[in-house]
Parts: structure tokens; sequence; C-alpha cells
């Protein structure tokens, strides 16, 4: 169980991180980056639930998978929005662009 | 048993009248007055013929009272299994004679006003007008149910408003119009009030029914209306009353009276026909209708009879200080009608007792006729010399020789001297009177001597006093002559009906229940002869010659004379409460509240909503890290509360 | 007769005015349209009249709609029914007549007006919820019809309307549907009991048997009169009337106070006193005493108005204080009163407003002391205008007398001092009603000519005589022969109350 602990100690780090990483900075790249951490720090929970609470089933590696794949097409979405965010607003900074509201 | 209900077709007639003139009159204007005067020719013979047969070829029944005949009778509205509203016609000896009386008095300004409103632009609308009115003036008077009554007497009631206000373009008209009407309306409140009472406890409508149900003294029905009792008087004590209110409103009774002096705005014609012989009287109808109910109620019957010789006495003395000759007829009109009022008030209903109301039908019945031949001498008068007022009047009887002779017969008989018809109606209530209640006989024969002064007094001023070419009327400036034929057909007949009607042996015909045996009281004829005597002489002394003497006397009374002229104030009074009361204390406020406290509270709750989201939506911020941080603080709030809490 | 007919025909007409371009096609078939809804209408009527004597619900159609929430579309009509799609069908002819000429700019507001075939649109699709509304027996389905009937309204005064037209409609609608917010609970309190007792429905008449304990009646009865009561403009939920009717075109205005007010007189009698009967009983004497402030409350308000648009809709708010009294009042002869006054006032008011309308066109002014003399330069308009008001003040010969009376006799059927007195109070506005409707009158038709141009102003045309006629018709029919109506719906009202009112 030590192990488990270990890992999910990393991943609590890992996650944490990204929320500093998403609440601090202001360039929307470095925000999509953090938000990637924030997956993967899930990723490695669920891949440690998996293995050492319900060794005998695949859900945990499933979800994984599944996560990664939205990951991979909610980063080519974002970066989109992006672009086109850079497009109007000539800048990525997450500051200036505070349209989306009432 | 006689069949009447042809009957239905005095009403039809001038109906279809109305119905023809008032929607294709535009067409043929000059005709509808022909049209109208031939309907109401129609309507009288049936009328005449009704009468005939009623009076001469019936009789009375077993009992010594004459039959009460129902000739027709349809349910039109089904209130409930008791209650219902039925059209119907109703002959006995009142329906009877008055069918007559507006019949007559109808036809004769029918004929008069097609030359009276010769050229008027809206001739044709005059006379589907004039026969709204006949129509409704005859359904009130053949009414089998109390609902029936009510709905003519607002019909008549609407007529009216609609011929006041016929010259709608003069702002005194409208006013006038609109005051005949509310000042009606608001005793017609009383009158609907009456009636929802009167129908709980009868559990009837229909006349008959309810005549019958509250006669029967040991019966449950009475017993149970007399019983009842709200602040102090007994269910049927305060229907009675708030019926006669209704009455009171209709027939001008103090205070009620004030709307009738002002509706002299309407065409003259109309003001002989509506505001002097048929419509004022509906509410002495409505008491005589009812009397049976009256009779068992002394209260009430002493309200009629106190109301009635107050206002008797009341108008007469403001008719001495008017100066607009159709306003002294209006206050005449209005004491005559408080005469027939306590006629009614000091009655009884069985034999002998009656005769107060024997007299009161028979004065309704002569006043109608030289009452109407008055305002139609009045309209020929201002016809002629284009103004109302006595002081641009004056020796006309040159001028107008017929006319003269007529005014001259109408005041008489209004002054009660025999053998005119008036004596002989007035002699009946003043007896009457002297039988029932002394206080009441003294007013009755005072109002009689002021009567007689005035009349004579307006009589002199018209027709002599000073020379026609120093009065300050138009009369020279014209060059037709004193009247056409057709408003002298009118004049002489209406002069014919008051020579002779007095002589209709009339407690034959109408009385309340059973045969009326009469004594004739020399010394109490001579009584009412002399009151009347006397005011013919005062009027002769000072108005038969130019004089300053009245104004003397005017100035000597003062302050009365001025509280007189000014009708005592009730008008003012009237407009304080209407204005200031209703208007600026009721109204305003009310309408300040609605915008401001009612109408208010919902804007309030749209504010308060508004307000509302203007403070949530600030955490709609636009800056994601904002909404990172709500979310993340919230998740960790979250996983608290799950934890440890739940 | 299939009674579908009455949606479907209003609801086709909607259709066919969508496919044409032209505006001058789309008046034609929106006419056309109301008037085969009239003559529908009539047709059921008079096959009603010749089958049934009003004691039975006829012409049922039962359809299911969604069986899982056991709702079905059910409809059927009895004489009450009757009654309100006959005054249905009138107003809706008279109002597309009245909108005849809606493409040109009519009044002085110039963002007002055009867009003729939206118009006709929406009045039409405003008519088939009013007519669902009346003819359907399952409740939901006639909530639906409900909501139907009051979103068109926000969109006719918001667009076509004049003042401030834009915070009427908003205010109108907002009120409207917290009223309906409530009825909606007060449905589904309905099902919610019913599913509780085992027999999941929206059926009216199944409803009807189910037995409420006096709690749940107690609950549901305030929601749904107090919902039901703000379409009726009942105090002190009458505030949407007056702003609503006077920014509202007059079409709009016809079909507001002629329609649409009617469907919270004939909520508050179908649905909250037929089902609860108990409750209503219990809380009638509040009502009364609301429906006596709302009446001559209204009638003073209505004494100090200038605008007579405004004069009128401070009116409707009297007049309809008669429909909720009589309700109230709890004999037979008082409810057949309050369904006649929602008749009689559906007529009136919309030749008021029509007539109203029309000289507001002409005189480009609604307020009463800026005209005058009026009469003499349009004699056709006055008269109507003082037929509308004799029968608002209620003469004999027009409706308005026979509902007021019947109302009047059918309260004074109660024994207790409570009752009279509010009966003799109600019947004090009568004088009240005189004042302000003389007053108008006076002030607008009659007197002299005010302004030198209201001496050119033209009569009316051909398509206003025929609304007005129309109407006019409709009340002396209704005042001179009104007892093949109040009996029919003296046996309705056995029939639905049964021993349970006097």
């Amino acid at each position: 169980m030590s192990e488990m602990k270990f890992i999910l100690l990393i991943s609590f780090a890992l996650f944490f991180i990204g929320v500093y990483g998403f609440l601090t900075r202001r360039n929307m790249i470095t925000m999509l980056m953090a938000v990637e951490l924030m997956l993967n720090a899930v990723n490695i929970n669920f891949i440690v639930f998996n293995k050492f609470l319900y060794a005998e089933k695949m859900d945990g590696l499933f979800f994984t998978i599944f996560i990664i794949t939205i990951a991979a097409a909610e980063a080519a979405v974002a970066i989109a929005i992006i672009i086109n965010l850079y497009r109007k607003f000539n800048s990525i900074n997450e500051n200036e662009i505070d349209t989306l509201k009432w | 048993m006689v069949n009447y209900s042809y009957i239905a077709l005095v009403l039809i007639i001038p109906l279809a009248v109305f119905i023809i003139t008032g929607l294709f009159g535009k067409r043929f204007q000059s005709f509808s007055g022909i049209l109208g005067t031939a309907g109401m020719l129609a309507a009288a013979c049936l009328s005449y013929y009704a009468a005939y047969q009623y009076f001469i070829l019936g009789s009375r029944g077993a009992d010594c009272a004459w039959p009460t005949i129902i000739a027709l009778k349809q349910t039109w509205l089904q209130f409930s299994p008791n209650l219902r509203i039925e059209m119907g016609i109703m002959v006995d000896s009142i329906s009877v004679m008055m069918l007559v009386v507006v019949t007559t008095v109808s036809l004769m300004v029918h004929l008069y006003s097609i030359s009276y409103m010769h050229g008027e632009e809206r001739f044709s609308t005059y006379y589907s007008f004039l026969s709204l009115f006949s129509f409704s003036m005859l359904g009130l008077v053949i009414s089998t149910n109390i609902f029936q009554m009510y709905m003519f007497w607002e019909l008549v009631g609407v007529s009216s408003f609609l011929l006041v206000g016929f010259y709608f373009t003069k702002p005194s008209a409208v006013a006038a119009a609109k005051k005949a009407f509310i000042v009606t309306r608001f005793a017609d409140l009383g009158f609907l009030a009456g009636i929802l009472i009167l129908s709980f406890y009868s559990e009837s409508l229909d006349f008959q029914t309810i005549i019958h149900r509250m006669m029967d003294y040991n019966g449950s029905i009475f017993l149970a209306a007399n019983s009842a009792s709200f602040m102090g008087a007994s269910a049927l004590t305060w229907a009675l009353c708030l019926i006669f209110i209704g009455g009171a409103g209709k027939s001008a009774m103090f205070p009620l009276h004030i709307w009738l002096p002002d509706a002299m705005e309407g065409p003259t014609p109309v003001s002989a026909l509506i505001h002097a012989a048929t419509m004022v009287v509906a509410g002495v109808f409505l008491v005589a209708r009812l009397f049976p109910v009256y009779s068992q109620i002394p209260a009430a019957l002493d309200v009629v009879m106190y109301v009635g010789a107050f206002t008797s006495l009341f108008a007469a003395i403001i008719a001495c200080t008017q100066t607009d000759i159709k306003r002294v007829l209006a206050y005449s009109t209005i004491s005559q009608i408080g005469y027939m009022m306590f006629g009614l008030g000091v009655s009884g209903y069985w034999g002998d007792k009656a005769l107060g109301f024997s007299g009161s039908m028979f004065h309704l019945f002569t006043h109608a006729m030289f009452k109407a031949l008055l305002f139609l001498g009045a309209g020929a008068v201002i016809h002629f010399i284009h103004s109302n007022e006595m002081g641009d009047m004056g020796g006309l009887r040159k001028k107008m020789p017929l006319t003269n002779i007529v005014f001259l017969v109408a005041c008489l008989a209004i002054s009660g001297i025999p053998p005119f018809s008036g004596f002989f109606s007035k002699e009946e209530i003043l007896t009457a009177a002297f039988n029932h209640n002394k206080l009441i006989y003294a007013m009755g024969l005072v109002t009689a001597a002021i009567t007689a002064f005035y009349m004579f007094r307006l009589y002199f001023s018209i027709f002599w006093n000073k020379p026609a070419s120093e009065a300050g009327g138009h009369a020279d400036a014209h060059s037709h002559g004193e009247a056409p034929v057709t408003m002298k057909i009118p004049l002489v007949f209406l002069c014919l009906a008051t020579l002779v009607s007095g002589f209709i042996p009339f407690n034959e015909f109408v009385t309340a229940f059973d045969k009326l045996e009469v004594e004739f009281h020399l010394p109490l004829a001579i009584a009412a002869v002399s009151a009347g005597a006397i005011g013919i002489i005062i009027a002769t002394i000072l108005y038969l010659k130019p004089s300053t003497m009245p104004d003397k006397i005017a100035a000597t009374l003062g302050s009365i004379y001025q509280s007189a002229h000014r009708k005592f104030y009730v008008d003012e009074l009237y407009l304080f409460i209407t204005q200031k009361v209703v208007f600026n204390l009721i109204s305003a406020p009310a309408a300040w509240f609605d915008r401001n406290v009612v109408d208010g509270m919902m804007n309030l709750i749209a504010d308060v909503t508004e307000n509302f989201s203007d403070e949530v939506k600030t955490f709609q911020s636009g800056k994601i890290s904002g909404y990172v941080m709500w979310f993340f603080a919230g998740a960790i709030l979250l996983s608290i509360l799950i934890v440890y809490v739940l | 007769m299939n009674l579908s007919l009455l949606i479907l025909i209003p609801f086709l007409t909607v259709l066919a005015i969508l496919l044409v371009k032209d505006g001058k096609m789309a008046r034609v078939i929106a006419l056309a349209g109301s008037f085969a809804q009239l003559a529908a209408a009539l047709f059921m009527l008079f096959s009603y009249m010749k089958l049934h004597d009003g004691s039975r619900l006829a012409f049922e159609e039962s359809h299911v709609w969604f069986a899982q929430w056991n709702i079905n579309y059910h409809i059927g009509v009895d004489a009450i029914s009757i009654a309100m799609v006959l005054l249905t069908s009138v107003v809706l002819v008279a109002g597309v007549l009245v909108s005849w000429n809606i493409e040109k700019s009519t009044t002085s507001d110039p963002s007002s007006g055009g867009q003729p075939k939206e118009f006709f649109i929406l009045l039409l699709l405003l008519a088939t919820g009013a007519f669902g509304f009346f003819i359907s027996v399952d409740l939901f389905t006639q909530f639906f019809f409900f909501e139907l009937a009051v979103i068109p309204k926000y969109l006719l005064i918001a667009i076509w309307g004049s003042g401030k037209k834009e915070y009427a409609a908003m205010k109108l609608v907002l009120m409207l549907m917290g009223g309906s917010a409530m009825v909606l609970i007060g449905i589904l309190g309905f099902y919610h009991f019913s599913v509780a007792a085992g027999t999941p429905t929206f059926d009216l008449l199944a409803l009807s048997k189910l037995s409420l304990t006096h709690n749940q009646q107690m609950f549901l009865f305030p929601l749904l009169f107090a919902g039901f009561g703000v379409l009726s403009a009942m105090f002190p939920f009458h505030t949407w009337a007056p702003d609503g009717h006077s920014s509202a075109p007059t079409a709009a205005s016809m079909f507001l106070a002629g329609i649409s007010m009617k469907l919270g007189g004939y909520g508050c009698l179908r649905v909250a006193v037929y089902l609860l009967p108990d409750a209503a009983r219990e809380y009638s004497p509040y009502i009364i005493i609301l429906a006596c402030i709302g009446i001559l409350y209204g009638a003073f308000v209505t004494l100090k108005q200038r605008d007579i648009k405004m004069m009128n809709a401070y009116s409707s708010v009297s007049h309809c204080g008669f429909v909720i009294l009589g309700i109230a009042m709890f004999t037979k002869t008082a409810m057949v009163g309050a369904v006649l006054q929602m008749v009689s006032h559906g007529v009136m008011t919309a030749l008021f407003f029509a007539v109203i309308g029309m000289i507001y066109e002409r005189s480009h002014t609604r307020m009463g002391d800026e005209m005058g003399g009026l009469m003499k330069v349009m004699p056709f308009l006055g008269s109507v205008f003082i037929i509308a008001g004799l029968t608002s003040l209620g003469l004999p010969g027009f409706s308005g007398f026979v509902a007021e009376m019947t109302v009047f006799v059918g309260s004074f059927q109660n024994a207790d001092l409570f009752h009279r007195v509010a009966t003799i109070i109600a019947t004090a506005s009568i004088v009240v009603t005189a004042v302000y409707i003389l007053r108008a009158v006076g002030i607008a038709l009659w007197g002299p000519i005010k302004k030198i141009e209201f001496e050119k102003l033209p009569d009316a045309a051909w398509n206003e005589k025929l609304a007005a006629g129309i109407l006019v018709v409709a009340i002396v029919i209704l005042g001179t022969m009104p007892f093949w109506l109040s009996d029919m719906i003296y046996k309705t009202t056995e029939t639905l109350f049964g021993m349970a009112v006097k």
C-alpha cells in the first residue's frame, strides 16, 4: 500500500502544480498545458486505483485511454480557439479577453 | 274574459317607429315626423278602445273591485325556479288610465313637434327618441312584473337622457342630461335594492303574487318579511322605503329633485311629455302600483306623505323666484307631484279611506293634461319670442290670442279654480289630507295659494305687464304668425281636456280596491278655492301692470328671497359632494393608490428581481482565472462536505 | 359535430397565412378563417341546442396524447363553454375586421404598424389557444392552450402597440406568466394527489370524482383561483390590465379584454370552484371581499382617468369583479350571472375598445378632454360609443343588464348579512359606472367641437361598420333574448355543482 500512497502523492502534486499553473499564468497556451497536467494527474489516479484496488478489472485503464483521446481532441479545439482569439484580439493573454460575460 | 292582448300593439307600434326612424330616418327626414305621429295616433286609438272596453263595457267584480287582467305573460329571463322576469301586460284601472294619459300627451307632443322642431338637423333622430320614450313609458305602465317595470324604468331614464341632451353641442344641455341620468340612476339603486329585498322575502317578482303574499297578514311570508329587522326597521319597511327612493328620484322629490329644472334644457315638447306629464309621475305610479303593500306598513306610507308634502311646499316657494318660464313650470311640476305623493301617503286601502289614492290618480290625470298644455303653450311663446326669460316677454295677449286663452285656462286649472279640472282633483287630495293629518292639510293649502300666485305671476308676465314693444324679446323681428296649425291643434285639444276632465267621475273608475263614496265638503272646498283666489289676487296686484313692487318685496325679504332664488343651495351642495368628495376625496386618491401602491407593489417585485440579478451577474466577470478560483473553492468545499459532514 | 374543427380552423388559417407573401392576401384569409370559425361555432350551438338542454357535456372526443403521464387530448362542450366559444368567435371576426388596415401606420407612433402577415398569424394563434382552452376537458391540454393564448400577446403589444409598449408588454406577460405558474403548480398538485389515490389522471371529469382531503383542497384552491384570477384582473392583480390595454393595438385590446380575461374567469369557475367546492366555500368570504373592492375601487379609479382607453381598461377591472363575485357567491343564479357577465363584458368591451381605437385613428388623441363634439362629425362612431357605454352601465335591452341583474339577484339569495352587504356594495357601482360613462360621452362626443381639424374627420369605413355591427347585434340579441342562453347555462351549473350550491 505504501507504493500506492507514494504514487498518489505524485499525482496529487502534479494536479496542484497544474492548478497553480492554471491560476497564475495568463498565457493561454500555458494554461492549456496546466490543464493537461491536471488531466494527467487524474490519469495516474485511475491507473493506480485500478492496479492496487481492483486488479481484476480493466475500467481504470479504459478510462485513462478515453481521457487521453479526449484530451487530444480537446487540445486541438482549444488551440483552434486560441488561434481565433489571437486573430481577434492580437493577444493570447487571458486578462485582455474578458468579453465572456453578461 | 275579454281579450286585451291587442294592447301589445300599443307598444309594438312606437317600437317599430323607433327602429325604422332610428335606422333609416336619415333618408326621409321630414317623413319620420308624420310616421311617428301616425303611429302614435294608432296607439292612442287602441288605448282609448282599451279604456272603453275596460271601464264602460267591463264592470266591477263581485268584491266591488275593478278586475286585474293579465293579458299576456311570457317568461323572459329565469333567475331561479321562483324568480323570473316576465314580460306581460297587466290591465287594471290605473294601468288603463296611464295608457290613456301617455298616449294622449305623446300624440299631442308628436303632432306639436312637427312644426316646432321643423328644420332641425337631427329631426328624425328626435322622433326616434320620442318613440323610444313612448314605448318605454307604455311598457312601464303595463308591467306585470316588478323587474319588467325596472327595465322600462331604466329605458325611460335613458330616453330622457338622450332627449335632454338633444342639443348636445350646448355644454349646458350636456351637463343637464348627465345630471338627469345620474341623479335618477342613484335613486334607481334604491329601487333595485328594494326589489332585491322584496323579491327575496316574497319569493316572486310578479306584482300580483307579491301583493297577494304581502296582504296575507298571517302568512309566513308576510311575517318573515315583517319580523326580519335591520337597524330598527323591518325588512319590508326597508324594501318599501328603498323602492320609494327610486320613485322619488324619477318623480323629482326632495332631495332628488335637482335634475328636473335643469332638464328643461331639452326641447320644450320633450319637457311637456317627459318632464311634466308622464315620466316624472312614474314614481307616483310605482307607489300606486305597490299601494296594497304600502298600506300594510304605515311607517313607509308616512315617509311618502312627509316627503311629498315637504317637496310640494318647497318647490312652490322656489317657483315664485325663478325667471326662466320653463323653470317656473318645472318647479311647479315638482310641487304638483309632491301633491300626488302626499295624496297617496294620506290614503288608506279599504273603502272610503282610499280617497287619497283616487284623488292622487285623479290629479295625475288632470295634471298631465294642464301641465302639458302649459308647457306646449310656453313652447309656443318661446318659439315666437326666442327666449325663455320672463324679462323678455310681456303684452303678448294681442299677438298670441289663442295661446293666451289656453294658458289662462291651464293656469286657472292648476290654481284649483272651479270648474276647471285641477279644482276637483286637488279638492279630493286636500279632503283626504284633512281627514288624515291636519299638518299636511295646512301645508297643502299653503302650497295651493302659492301655486296660484306663481302661476299668475307667470301668466301676467308673459301676456300682460309691459307692452310687447318694451320687452326685450325679438317678437317683432318675426313675420310668422302665432303658431302653425299643427301646434295649435294640440293646444286646443289639451285645453278642452283640461276643461272637461274634471267632470269625469273618477272615483268610480280608479280606486285602491273597492267602492268609494265621497261626500262633498263645502267648507273644505271654499277653503281651497279661497286659497287659490288669494294667490291670484296678490299676483294680479303685483304683476298685471309693470310695477316696482315685486323688486321691493324681494329686497325686503333679502336673504330669504336670495336663498329661494338660488334654490336653497341644494345644487351647490350636490356639486360639493360630487366634485369635492367623490372626485377629489375618493377617486383621485384611489387612482393615486392604484398607480403607486398596487402597481408600485408589482413594480417593486420587478425591481427587486432586477437588482438582485444585477448583483449576481458581477460573478460573471469574464476572467477565467476568477472562475477557476471559484471552481476550486467550490470543489474543495464540496469534498470537505462529502468526506467529513455527510 | 366534430369539435376539433374549432381548433383546426384557426390553426389551418395560421398555416395558410404563413404560405402567402402578400399582406392583402393575408388579411383576406384571416377574415375568411374567422368567418368560418364563427359559422362553425354557430353550427355547434344549434346542433347542441337541438340535442341537449345544457345539462351535459356533448361532442366529446378523446385521444391519448402522452400515455406515460396520462395526458389525453380530451375535448367536449357544455353550455358554459359554448357561451365562451361564441364570444371568442364573435370577437375574433370583429378583431380581424378592425385590423384590416394594420399595414398602414395608423397610430401616431411611427414604429408601430406594418407586417400584416405576422399580425394576423399572432392574432389567430391567440384565438386558437383560447378556443382550445374553452373546449378542453383535460387539465394538461387546457393548460397547453392557456399558454398558447398568453404568449402572442407579448408580441402583439410590443410590436404593434403604442406608448410605453415594451414596458406594458413585459409587465403583462410577466404577470400572466406568474398566474399560469401558480396554475401549473395546482394542476401538478392535482396529478400528484390523483396518483396517490391510485388513479393517475389529468381529466377534469375524473378529478371531480376524486375525493381530496380538506387540507389538500385548501392547499390547491388558492393556487388555482389566484392563478386564474390574475388573468381575470382580480384585485390586487389587475395592474397589468390598464397598462396592457392602453398600449396594445386595437385588436389586441379587444382580444385581451374580450377573450383573455374570460380565460381567467372560466378557469376559476371550471377548474378551481368545480374541482374544489369545499375549499371554495371556505375561501369565498375573502374572494367576495376582494371582488367587492375590485368592483367599487375599479369604478372609482375609472372616474379619474383622462385617457378613454385607460378608462375602459379600468372599467374592465370593475366589470370583471362581477364575474368573480358571481362565482364566489355560490348560488346557481349568481354563477349563471357570472358566465353571462363574461359573455356580455367580452362583447361590450370589445366593442368599446374597437370604437375607441377607431376614434383614436382619426383624432390621434385618446385624452377625453382633447376631443369634443365628435358626435357631430362621426355620428356612426358616436352612436356606437354610446351604445357600448349604455351596455357598460347596464341598460335594459343590452347584454350588461341581463348579466348584472342575474348576479345581483343570485347574490341576494344568500340570507346572511355579509353577503347582503356585499351585494349592495356591488350594486352601488352601477351609479359610479353611469357617472364615468356619461362623463366620457359628455366630454368626448358631445359639446362643441374643440379643434378645427376634427371637422373634416371621416366617419366609419365599411370594415369598421361591419365589425361594430356584428358586436352590436350580439349585444342586442343577448340583451333582448337572454332566455335561451341563461336557461342552458343554468342547467349546466346544476350538472356541475348539483347540490353543492344553492
